[in-house]
């Protein structure tokens, strides 16, 4: 096994990205991801690559389309706010068919909120980061090594299935340092990029990037066949970890740090004698519905554990066809919750008392 | 599984603390975990940082009751002295912090390393003195491999940081 590195999560994201082959990166610094950007102005160069500070959060994603455009690994990073500002040229990378990795640090919002973690962007990452009937893929990483694994994954997927990939992550996982194995990743294969824009020196027809199309038989077309692989994604690339989740009558839905904050809770609550269990979401879209809704049968109840105001809520329910009362417990805002306050809301629901 | 707290001012090398006992805890090929105040703290006023050292996978980084807990100016004092587990070990930094605790149940040791970091021509040494004092009274690692740890990871870069490390450690040790 290779040596391991300690490494605050935005580091190791940006380590992850270079080692992936990504040699282009377009940002604009804002707290709590700029570890990120630092660490790229740093190293970049080292290997030939660019680390280029846009002017603005729109400049910077639009240059990602760009470079996108050519073939090349390239991808961004903000947190909260900026994403707001990137949507558009997200939607528009959607609609472009290109690959790109975006990562969002998320912080307290709405408006610039606070600097503090948070997962308030969950309903905008999964529902509605771009006008037009889109997804992308969403990857929700709880570990410093899960950050640096899931961003080799997220270069793969997006060239695979030509779209966005998204590292949905938060303040707390973007500071916090844990060691980290970078050689730690899957393999896979990759199919060449004949879309791209690289000059076609009079030997085929040109390539066109676009995402305008004024026909609309043309675009449903394409939409439809849009649509088609987001079914393969859903279908093939999945992905949910459990804890304890086997014997459990109380399940809790969480992803990303408070997906930890769970499992100390539930070991807290294990030796209260308390049987629940922790199912984590690592793809939030696709969710995990077929493998969660397995657990509406066996389980009393589930508990949705996220650092926002419920916005996973319907997805639990949705998953699990409402066959077990969902209940949700969060903080807001910036405001991380203690193992203590999880715990409590775990005997309240065995107690059968919980809101 | 240990669950550590360092706090005091911005600047007193809380977080440089806190990233050593990670490294060591690394090097001891334990599960680790190193979470800092990112917040207005880092700007100034006051700075804190969870390390959790454990044999197990960490699940929630924050720590919130410390087993041991590093305190290194009066306002981390009041905050976190009552947060401290039955049994948990304080160091605090006399020098800074005049306030005492009446708990009984808690080891607490009091420690001027900010005035021995000045009087040792160690000045901004005073987190690394914590430190040295720490693993004598907490057996957290062998005190040779945690001086090891510290020393190789700034030797190589700022062999005068490394010497002084050295020196420091040795005085919080033998306090």
């Amino acid at each position: 096994m290779a040596k391991k590195v300690l490494m605050k999560g935005n580091e190791a994201l940006a380590e992850a990205a270079i080692r992936s082959g990504c040699r282009l990166f377009f940002g604009y610094p804002i707290t709590p991801q700029t570890e990120l950007s630092e660490y790229l102005a740093k190293n970049m160069p080292k290997v030939d690559g660019l680390c280029l500070q846009a002017e603005s959060e729109i400049a910077a994603i639009n240059m990602v389309l760009g470079a996108a455009s050519t073939g090349a690994r390239v991808f961004t990073s903000s947190s909260s706010p900026g994403i707001s500002l990137k949507s558009e040229g997200i939607s528009y990378i959607v609609g472009s068919d290109l690959p790109c990795v975006i990562i969002n640090v998320q912080r307290g919002g709405p408006g610039l909120g606070g600097i503090q973690p948070a997962q308030q962007d969950y309903y905008q990452a999964t529902k509605a980061l771009g006008h037009g009937d889109m997804h992308f893929i969403v990857l929700a990483p709880a570990y410093v090594q899960e950050m640096a694994t899931l961003v080799g994954e997220a270069f793969d997927l997006a060239d695979i299935y030509r779209m966005p990939v998204m590292i949905l992550a938060d303040g707390a996982l973007g500071q916090m340092m844990e060691p980290v194995d970078f050689e730690a990743k899957r393999q896979r294969v990759l199919p060449e990029k004949t879309w791209a824009t690289t000059g076609h020196g009079g030997k085929r027809p040109h390539n066109i990037v676009n995402s305008l199309y004024i026909n609309p038989d043309e675009l449903e077309r394409i939409i439809l066949e849009r649509y088609e692989r987001y079914k393969e994604i859903e279908e093939k690339e999945v992905l949910f970890d459990t804890y304890m989740a086997d014997d459990a009558d109380i399940l809790i839905v969480s992803y990303g740090i408070t997906a930890r904050i769970a499992k100390t809770a539930i070991n807290m609550a294990r030796e209260k004698g308390i049987k629940v269990g922790l199912f984590r979401p690592i793809t939030l879209w696709p969710y995990p519905s077929k493998q969660l809704a397995e657990y509406a049968d066996k389980v009393n109840a589930f508990l949705s554990l996220e650092m926002n105001m419920g916005q996973m809520t319907d997805d639990v329910k949705v998953a699990t066809s409402c066959k077990k009362p969902v209940y949700h417990y969060g903080r807001t805002g910036g405001v991380i919750p203690t193992p203590d306050e999880v715990l409590e809301q775990i005997v309240k629901i065995s107690e059968g008392g919980a809101k | 599984m240990k669950n550590l707290l360092l706090a005091g001012f911005g600047g007193q090398g809380i977080l440089f603390a806190g990233k050593q006992l990670a490294l060591a805890g690394m090097e001891a090929d334990k599960h680790i975990s190193w979470l800092p105040s990112y917040g207005p703290e880092m700007r100034g006023g006051t700075a804190n940082c969870s390390v959790i050292i454990s044999d197990e996978p960490i699940g929630s980084p924050l720590v919130t009751k410390p087993d041991i807990l590093i305190a290194m100016n009066g306002p981390s004092f009041d905050k976190f002295i009552d947060k401290v587990v039955p049994g948990g070990i304080v160091l605090v930094d006399s020098s800074l912090v005049s306030q005492k605790t009446d708990r009984t149940d808690i080891t607490v040791v009091y420690i001027p390393a900010t005035v021995m970091a000045n009087e040792n021509d160690l000045v901004g040494g005073a987190n690394v003195i914590m430190l040295g004092q720490l693993m004598k009274v907490s057996k957290l690692f062998d005190f040779d491999f945690f001086v090891e740890c510290v020393v190789g990871e700034t030797a190589k870069k700022k062999p005068k940081l490394a010497e002084n490390n050295k020196k420091a450690l040795n005085l919080g040790y033998n306090f």
